[in-house]
């Protein structure tokens, strides 16, 4: 079982049973309030439902942060076509690993949410969208898929109502594009994953020509918690705008890396220095990542009194993004980090559109030739010019995702850039040996 | 119709439906806003971002080509920030791309080159390598160069929306994306081209055309294309007097750009080493090249005689020559040759359609009907093989209009993946099949019923019967197979019937007739080839032949005249719904002469011009417009390269339509009677060698 | 072509999963699947899938190469993946690609002589927590070192010689 020693600053609702024997089972769930929520909502009515999730105000944790209430109430409930869930579980923003942690200890916590969401838009089947390389987790959930039906939690006439519902697993095929919503439906409809074009949202028209629910598996895992203590008290637990709480990857160089589950606002300071155990080897911080790679970085210095939350991320021009954060000690060169991210990025830009397609490559070529001791001063300007070329002008957010970093890289460490020019080597080169021991 | 919506583009007020796209709704007032994915017709893709423009309150550039228009929007399409993200967006596209343009097909007529001489930097500052990769042959037809290729995905969805073939398609992810043929290496299709045209760039190339010339250094001729019944426009590029290319990337004519294979490459027929290029004469039992006026004596001198004896004259004119040529060929046989012994190869039963349709109007329908026509029904054809721009308009109307298609075929057909119903009948049973359809064809509110060869005689009756039964208004067409198979009726080049569908008081003697008869003293073949499924009886019978090749029905000629293609005379031909268009002569070829003219000069070898008339195409139109009872259309449309729809008769026919010798040759996309024969490129596609 | 009962069941359901008219849906996991199974998606594979699910063979080659999972060359048996993205890049996963490299004597996407392991540098694969991660199929392993991985490969080089 994947699973770190939880920290004392963890509000422990979504992971709750997390260390629990057997807390993959419907044993395990059922023991502890598992399928109440359903139970309960089972007797709301779907406007009600909706309601709560608003009052919750729980914000989707797949990296946007849009209102999950207020989603949920854009699909035309009286649309003749049938409706869908579809669970976001492709899980592929470097420095995420949450969605996996989730679904490996309580897959039946994300059935549950499922089952929540579809009645509040009447939808009758469910589609799990898991990414290639967890093929683990199809199974894990395929067996919670099955016990489910076996107890009636799926199927039809769920507990002797007139709900029926069904849910499948889907496998992707590695492809980070395939996380972007409209891009997960057309992999799903088994096209290549190029996103949409937009409007018209997945709501209105999404799996299937019809109106679908997606969302991440984090955002489904809050609904059970939602529906059974109340949105009320769900809110409580993070900031106004922006309740619940956040699980949280750590990794890089802290020594405690591990998933966390902390309330949405929790200081950056204290998340890296007591959750994450502090930097290893006695080093400094010199900048981490709050949420995925595409998140524009964060130097040691703006993580004074930071919080984990949308806005306060949203005001240093950095964002919540997936929860992945990366830290990176002193000793790390950013150049290399740059180059690393848009390698990522180009590797995974679809080739719909020209910005995303050429402008990646060309950055990942630059930003080699650049570590690799070859580039020009000029190369540094042209770096950001090129990132910001792409900067909102893309067809999708893949594109802003590999601009946005880049361009927070050459801002804010230039001078790292600058160690880099002229023939020089890299001078983080030697201590990178040192971490490996 | 709801109340437009009024917005403002680049300062000018611009009313549009809603739902307008804003790239649109500018083109309405004269503004172009650039695109290399989006295409008019085709589906919409938002990949090149050539499009964004600013629009007012929105937070950042805004892609034109899928941006519905909205009431009080503020659209501006030329500010400083929006040129600078077209600069931009071209030198990220011009990173991978190889800039061979000095070598490239598309040089001059490159919309990157346009757009980046609009926009563009003078200096790239690109300096890592390029990704390359080979050029790929995928047909004798089609080539891909991978590195010129921008992506706009034009030519997958031509193929798959407009063609319904769905041969290329999109592999592999990211920089390295290409587009690719259906066969890993090949392509297997229709070979049509229509991928190579709608290209922007050089990425893909004709296997006729590549490499051979500069696009300024041809003379661009908008000819009528002289195979199939379809009667499109290709602008033929002529560089020092031979055709090198056929497109029609002017869109003008009926067929906008579309063409199929015969369309775009089989003009090479007119510069095949085997066209008659001098008149030949029997001599010794041995064709002999002659000089013209030595030809044209003894031609004379024969009819003459023939005349002079009360002998029989057989004239057998044909399905690809103009109407004038036809017009002319008609008088002279039945004013100077007197004899009604005229006929030509018929493909469909026009006739009784005319005289089922006698006292309505607005029942023909034009090519424009079947895009529009809320529904289609086609009976006994294989439409996108034997009748391409017909199936591409139909497929059209599917695509934009969500029509109805019904199909009533013996075997599947591509209509059968966009109909409504598809039913399966034995050939001849279509009329059983059609009334199967009854109860749905009566919710139509419209329907345009395409028939071949296999409706015919008392069929069409009752198809038109079964039509009025339906209680809305109902097209038609009868469709048949040539070039000029329709002018050809339309002229009189029937034996019972004179032009304008007159009964003749004395009808002549069919083809088969002729061909039958023993006591044939003088049989006169224009462009026409009988003699290749059938055997002429009369041995002595003096056989003249205008043609461009020595056809079986040549080889067995007293007289060989060499003839002019479609591509290289004036005059018009109508086409299978009955719309007349202009020829225009684009190379000419050495020796050979127009059919028209031909005629015109065995008048006055004969010494009959005066009874003939004048030859000139002209003259010979005037005449007809005058004459020929629903010809009479407006000149200014003919001129200028239009297509002017013709309403042949509108009362009875009193004749037979002889259903007995309408027979469809069902020539493929790769076939075309005698010209597809001495055209190599359709010879050389592997399609049409295993159909 | 045939394929083993439980592909054949699985298959069957994947095709029952998506709503009717929809069975296309069904591509990918049927070709990462039957990719499991018979080791590499081959043209027979495609041709087969492009006719179970109704559309061309195109269709799906369009998508198979979108996909980096799927592959029509054959794999190792052990097919190693090394991530060197970001977080494991941070804790030595470059290091570890460039161990494994020179252990192996093959570089990406490349398969040792003897078929038993084909190396692969990746993206990041949500492991990122418990950097540096290594997957050997489909199997996650945790933190690796260069001496973990060395020991890992014996064991499985061990394993298959049993
Ligand atoms: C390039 C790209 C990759 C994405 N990857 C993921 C992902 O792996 N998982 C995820 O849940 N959302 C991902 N998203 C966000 C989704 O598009 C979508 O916003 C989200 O799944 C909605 O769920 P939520 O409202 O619960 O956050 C990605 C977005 C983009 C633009
Ligand atoms: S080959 Fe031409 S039409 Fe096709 S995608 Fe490339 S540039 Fe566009
Ligand atoms: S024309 Fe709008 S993005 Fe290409």
């Amino acid at each position: 079982m994947l699973y770190n020693e939880p920290s004392p600053h963890e509000v422990k609702i979504l992971t709750r049973r997390f260390g629990l024997p057997d807390s993959a089972s419907i044993k395990t769930y059922l023991k502890t309030d598992g399928y109440v929520a359903f139970e309960k909502a089972l007797k709301m009515k779907p406007e009600e439902i909706i309601a709560e999730v608003k009052v919750s105000n729980l914000r989707g944790r797949g990296g946007a942060g849009f209102p999950t209430g207020m989603k949920w109430s854009f699909v035309p409930r009286t649309s003749p076509k049938p409706k869908y869930i579809v669970v976001n579980a492709d899980e592929s923003e470097p420095g995420t690993c949450k969605d996996r942690v989730l679904i490996e200890n309580d897959p039946h916590q994300l059935i549950e949410g499922m089952l929540i969401a579809a009645l509040a838009v009447d939808a009758h089947a469910g589609y799990i969208y898991i990414r290639g390389e967890y093929r683990y987790l199809i199974d894990i959930m395929d067996k919670a898929i099955a016990e489910a039906y076996e107890h009636g939690y799926l199927g039809r006439n769920l507990l002797g109502s007139n709900f029926h519902f069904d849910a499948f697993t889907h496998t992707g095929a590695g492809a980070y594009e395939c996380g972007e919503e409209s891009a997960l439906l057309e992999s799903l409809e088994g096209k290549r994953g190029v996103p949409r074009i937009r409007p018209p949202f997945p709501a209105v028209v999404g799996a299937f020509q019809s109106p679908t629910i997606l969302n991440n598996v984090e955002t489904f895992c809050a609904a059970p918690a939602i529906l059974r203590d109340g949105g009320a008290a769900f809110a409580a637990l993070g900031i106004p705008k922006a309740g619940g709480t956040k699980m949280t990857c750590l990794s890089g160089h802290v020594n405690k890396p591990g998933v966390y589950e902390l309330p949405l606002g929790f200081p950056v300071k204290t998340m890296i220095e007591e959750v994450g155990g502090g930097i290893r080897n006695g080093r400094k911080l010199k900048a981490f990542v709050p949420g995925g790679s595409s998140c524009p970085v964060l130097t040691a210095a703006e993580c004074e009194g930071l919080t984990m939350d949308y806005d306060a991320m949203a005001r240093v021009k950095s964002m919540l993004g997936s929860g992945g954060v990366v830290v990176m000690d002193e000793d790390t060169c950013i150049v290399k980090v740059a180059l690393r991210v848009m390698r990522f990025y180009a590797h995974e830009s679809c080739g719909w559109c020209i910005p995303c397609r050429e402008g990646t490559t060309w950055l990942r070529k630059l930003l080699q030739r650049f570590h690799d001791g070859h580039g020009q001063r000029s190369d540094i300007v042209l770096i950001g010019d090129l990132a910001k070329n792409m900067l909102g002008r893309t067809f999708c957010p893949l594109g802003d995702a590999a601009a946005m970093p880049t361009i927070s890289f050459v801002e804010k460490f230039r001078e790292e850039f600058e160690a880099h020019l002229d023939g020089r080597p890299c001078p983080f080169e030697h201590a990178e040996q040192l971490v490996m021991q | 119709m709801p109340d437009p919506v009024k917005l403002t583009i680049d300062g000018k007020a611009v009313e549009a439906a809603p739902g307008t796209l804003v790239i649109e709704a500018a083109k309405c007032v004269g503004i172009n806003i650039p695109s290399f994915c989006y295409y008019e017709g085709l589906s919409l893709q938002a990949a090149c971002r050539m499009c964004l423009v600013e629009v007012e309150k929105a937070p950042k550039l805004m892609a034109a080509c899928t941006l519905p228009v909205a009431e009080g929007m503020v659209v501006r399409t030329e500010t400083p920030v929006v040129a600078e993200a077209r600069k931009y967006t071209l030198e990220f596209l011009l990173t991978n791309h190889p800039l061979d343009c000095p070598v490239c097909d598309k040089g001059g007529e490159c919309e990157l080159q346009d757009m980046v001489f609009r926009y563009g930097a003078g200096e790239s500052r690109f300096v890592e390598n390029k990704i390359h990769v080979e050029e790929k042959q995928w047909s004798p037809v089609v080539f891909y160069d991978g590195p010129r290729c921008i992506l706009c995905f034009r030519c997958v969805r031509i193929c798959n929306e407009g063609m319904g073939v769905g041969a290329l398609g999109i592999v592999n992810r990211g920089a390295v994306s290409e587009i690719a043929p259906n066969h890993g290496d090949h392509l297997e299709c229709d070979e049509c081209g229509m991928c190579i045209d709608i290209c922007p760039v050089g990425a893909l190339t004709s296997g006729t055309y590549r490499y051979k010339t500069r696009p300024w250094e041809m003379e661009h001729v908008g000819a009528i294309c002289t195979h199939c019944s379809n009667g499109c426009k290709t602008t033929l590029g002529v560089r020092n007097g031979k055709i090198i290319r056929g497109n029609n990337h002017d869109r003008s004519g009926i067929n906008g750009e579309f063409l199929c294979i015969k369309g775009r490459y089989g003009f090479d027929f007119t510069s095949h080493p085997e066209r008659l290029q001098s008149p030949q004469m029997r001599v010794n039992g041995k064709l002999e090249p002659v000089s013209w006026s030595i030809a044209l004596a003894a031609v004379a001198k024969k009819f003459g005689a023939a005349l002079a004896s009360d002998g029989r004259i057989g004239v057998i004119g044909s399905t690809h020559t103009s109407n004038e040529e036809n017009h002319y060929l008609q008088k002279f046989a039945r004013g100077v040759l007197r004899t009604n012994n005229i006929d030509h190869h018929r493909s469909g039963d026009v006739v009784t359609l005319l005289d089922a349709l006698s006292g309505t109007t607005g029942s023909l329908a034009s090519t424009a009907d079947l895009y529009e026509s809320k529904a289609v029904l086609v009976a006994g054809a294989d439409l996108s093989s034997e009748q391409p721009f017909l199936a591409f308009q139909i497929r059209g109307n599917y695509r934009h209009h969500q029509a109805h298609v019904y199909v009533v075929t013996e075997n599947e057909v591509r209509e059968d993946g966009i109909a409504a119903e598809s039913v399966r009948i034995a050939r001849g049973g279509e009329l059983e099949g059609i009334r199967s359809l009854a109860e749905r064809l009566k919710t139509e509110s419209e329907l345009a019923i395409v028939f071949g060869d296999s409706v015919k005689g008392e069929a069409v009756r009752d198809l038109v019967a079964f039509g009025s039964s339906l209680g809305i208004p109902v097209k038609y067409v009868a469709l048949v197979d040539y070039s000029n198979s329709r002018g050809a009726l339309d002229m009189g080049l029937v034996p019972e019937l004179l032009p304008g569908y007159q009964p003749s008081n004395r009808p002549g003697m069919t083809i088969g007739e002729m061909l039958d008869s023993d006591s044939l003293d003088v049989l006169w073949v224009v462009g026409a080839n009988p003699l290749k499924a059938s055997a002429l009886r009369a041995a002595d019978a003096f056989v003249v032949v205008q043609e461009m090749f020595l056809t079986e029905t040549a080889q067995r000629a007293d007289v060989v005249l060499p003839a002019a293609s479609a591509y290289e005379k004036t005059g018009t031909v109508t086409n299978v719904c009955g719309e007349v268009q202009r020829l225009s002569a684009g190379p000419s070829t050495m020796g050979a002469k127009p059919d028209l003219e031909i005629i015109g000069l065995i008048a006055r070898e004969m010494g009959q011009a005066a009874a003939a008339g004048p030859w000139a195409p002209d003259k010979v139109f005037a005449e007809i417009r005058a004459t020929v009872k629903g010809y009479d259309v407006p000149m200014p449309v003919i001129s200028a390269g239009g297509a002017a729809h013709t309403t042949p008769v509108n009362g009875r026919i009193p004749v037979e339509s002889r259903p007995d010798l309408i027979h469809s040759s069902r020539d493929t996309l790769f076939t075309s009677g005698t010209l597809g024969r001495y055209s190599r490129m359709l010879g050389s596609v592997m399609e049409g060698r295993r159909r | 072509m045939t394929f083993s009962p439980q592909l054949e069941a699985k298959f069957a359901k994947l095709l029952g999963s998506y709503p009717p008219g929809r069975q296309r849906s069904a591509m990918i996991p049927m070709l990462m699947f039957a990719q499991d199974e018979i080791g590499q998606v081959t043209q027979e594979l495609v041709e087969e899938v492009a006719s179970r699910i109704g559309c061309t063979p195109l269709q799906v080659e369009e998508v198979l190469t979108y996909y980096s999972m799927l592959h029509k060359k054959p794999l190792g048996k052990y097919h190693v993946q090394i991530c060197t993205n970001i977080s494991c890049m941070l804790t030595g996963g470059t290091e570890l690609w460039e161990h494994a490299c020179g252990k192996l004597h093959i570089g990406h996407r490349e398969v040792a002589p003897d078929g038993l392991f084909s190396l692969e540098e990746v993206e990041c694969i949500g492991a990122c927590s418990w950097a540096p991660a290594v997957q050997v199929n489909y199997d996650f392993h945790h933190q690796v070192t260069p001496e973990k991985l060395d020991q890992l490969l014996a064991g499985l080089r061990s394993a298959n010689a049993v």
